[in-house]
């Protein structure tokens, strides 16, 4: 293991990616992520690293230079939360289509209103469906490890699509962890630098975003469609790559404790090392419990996740959003739906839960857990809301 | 820098034959994509009544109106949307739009 140093996430996110050998940064600043575009305009201003950094008047923007950066061969990245996100939405699923592999950080904070800067994942589910790749991390050496990661994945040339790493706002961006980073020459042999399958450049003209009639626009759907799920074998093969070489193994879906267990929770983000130590602790008490994380969130991990929770009785889903007006919270709804065909499958909770920066302690999984014995089933249910 | 020319395919085509990310990688091909598929109506010239004026030609937004070798106008149908400002432009009432069963 390599020496550790202490570091603020957010700071350690735009150091990771100054390692990566970028061309150009769009970032505008957004709580909980400003210290990542703070910190990424400090790199480059002081000629640490040979890059651009634009300084948009928007997200909107910032996405939408980075398209032009990208289609030109650029390795771009940028970093928003929240309503910079949704400022961006028009633009992200246009990304993805002209297979661009822009990289992103996204500080996880929950949408207006009412105004809010703190965590959930509220933010990201309305671009659930733009067609990038999307994973979650855990702690702060996973914000380094994946931010890495994610420009190998998505410059694939069997992948060409856009990857954004979530980062729970404040309740990982703003805590100081003792991190350790690759170096520089580790990167650069792990990442080398960008071979566009096409760039616009004026010596050869090309067309990129064009327009598609009724007689050719399922058939792009279907292509990108198509490319996004195949995208999780590259996942795979560069996360076993990066455990080779710096010995820190990821999987799409993790588990934890959870062979023998009969009931078992799903977490996304930064709740899994909280319901860990909860499960320890029930553990100690001679309780069968266990949990599942979901690592990659779209392409959604179907395989994995059926094999994650084969032989568990009770499923407690845990979701830090809701789609308002539907079946209960987005992964609890996708968990159910990829779970419906299969003969032996548990009882499924769908807890919603830790919304606009809620604290969730190790007692608040407990509960859960206990709650999951008791209950009768509804669709879904919010946890800690004063009733 | 430049790119080395990519062979470009037939389009449209099965949605596994498309270029990535739809790109076209033939400079000027977008006359090869006929875009005049979907209207539901198309100008039809009185010749009778044209005074050569151009304005139809000047209007189109699709830029298909082409000046015919004795001075009048006419629409290649293969790009036109029908959107009928070729029609509503022309103050002698030389065009009418006529939907596209006729
Ligand atoms: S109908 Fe519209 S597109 Fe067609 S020729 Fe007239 S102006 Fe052009
Ligand atoms: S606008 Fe009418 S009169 Fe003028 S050139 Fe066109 S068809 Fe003829």
């Amino acid at each position: 293991m390599g020496k550790r140093v202490g570091m603020e996430v957010a700071i350690a996110a735009a150091e990771a990616v100054a390692l990566c050998n970028i061309d150009v940064a769009a970032v505008y600043p957004i709580t909980p992520q400003s210290h990542i575009a703070e910190h990424m305009a400090d790199i480059i201003h002081d000629g640490r690293i040979d890059a651009e950094f634009i300084t948009v008047e928007s997200e909107h923007s910032a996405i939408s230079a980075l398209a032009g950066a990208s289609a030109a061969g650029a390795r771009a990245y940028t970093a928003t939360s929240s309503q910079g996100l949704m400022l961006m939405h028009e633009i992200l699923p246009i990304v993805s289509a002209m297979r661009l592999p822009v990289c992103m950080a996204n500080a996880n904070r929950a949408v207006s209103g009412p105004l809010n800067i703190w965590n959930d994942h509220t933010d990201i589910m309305p671009q659930r469906d733009s067609g990038w790749i999307c994973l979650f991390t855990e702690n702060g050496q996973e914000a380094i490890d994946l931010s890495i990661m994610s420009f190998k994945i998505a410059e694939d040339p069997e992948v060409m699509l856009p990857c954004v790493v979530n980062i729970d706002g404040f309740q990982l961006t703003h805590m100081i962890e003792p991190l350790e980073f690759p170096s520089q020459a580790e990167v650069a042999k792990f990442l080398p630098p960008r071979k566009p399958f096409a760039q616009l450049h004026p010596d050869n003209p090309i067309s990129m975003g064009c327009f598609a009639m009724p007689d050719t626009y399922a058939e792009t759907v279907k292509a990108k469609e198509e490319a996004l799920r195949g995208s999780k074998k590259v996942v795979t093969r560069v996360f076993a790559e990066w455990a080779k070489r710096f010995g820190r193994k990821y999987n799409v879906v993790e588990t934890y404790r959870a062979k023998d267990a009969d009931t078992l929770m799903l977490t996304m983000g930064s709740m899994g090392e909280t319901a860990a130590t909860a499960v320890d602790e029930m553990r100690k008490a001679g309780r069968k419990v266990g949990l599942v994380k979901l690592r990659l969130w779209r392409p959604f991990p179907v395989e994995e996740i059926k094999a994650a929770v084969a032989g568990c009785k009770t499923l407690i889903v845990m979701d830090r959003a809701i789609s308002t007006g539907g079946a209960g919270g987005p992964v609890a709804t996708d968990v159910k739906s990829i779970l419906y065909g299969e003969k032996k499958r548990p009882r499924i909770l769908n807890v919603i839960a830790g919304l606009g920066g809620r604290d969730l302690t190790v007692g608040d999984f407990v509960n859960m857990f206990d709650l999951a014995k008791k209950k009768k089933d509804e669709p879904f249910e919010f946890y800690g809301v004063r009733e | 820098m430049a790119k080395k020319k990519t062979e470009q395919k037939k389009w449209p085509e099965k949605w596994h034959e498309l270029n990535p990310g739809c790109m076209v990688f033939a400079a000027g091909n977008a006359a090869n994509y006929k875009t005049g598929s979907w209207k539901s109506q198309h100008p039809v010239w009185d010749n009778s009544k044209c005074i050569k004026c151009g304005i139809c030609y000047i209007f189109c937004p699709e830029g298909c109106i082409q000046e015919t070798q004795d001075g009048f106008y006419e629409a290649n149908l293969d790009y036109c949307k029908g959107c009928g400002i070729c029609a509503h432009e022309c103050w002698p009432g030389a065009i009418v739009m006529r939907e596209e069963e006729e």
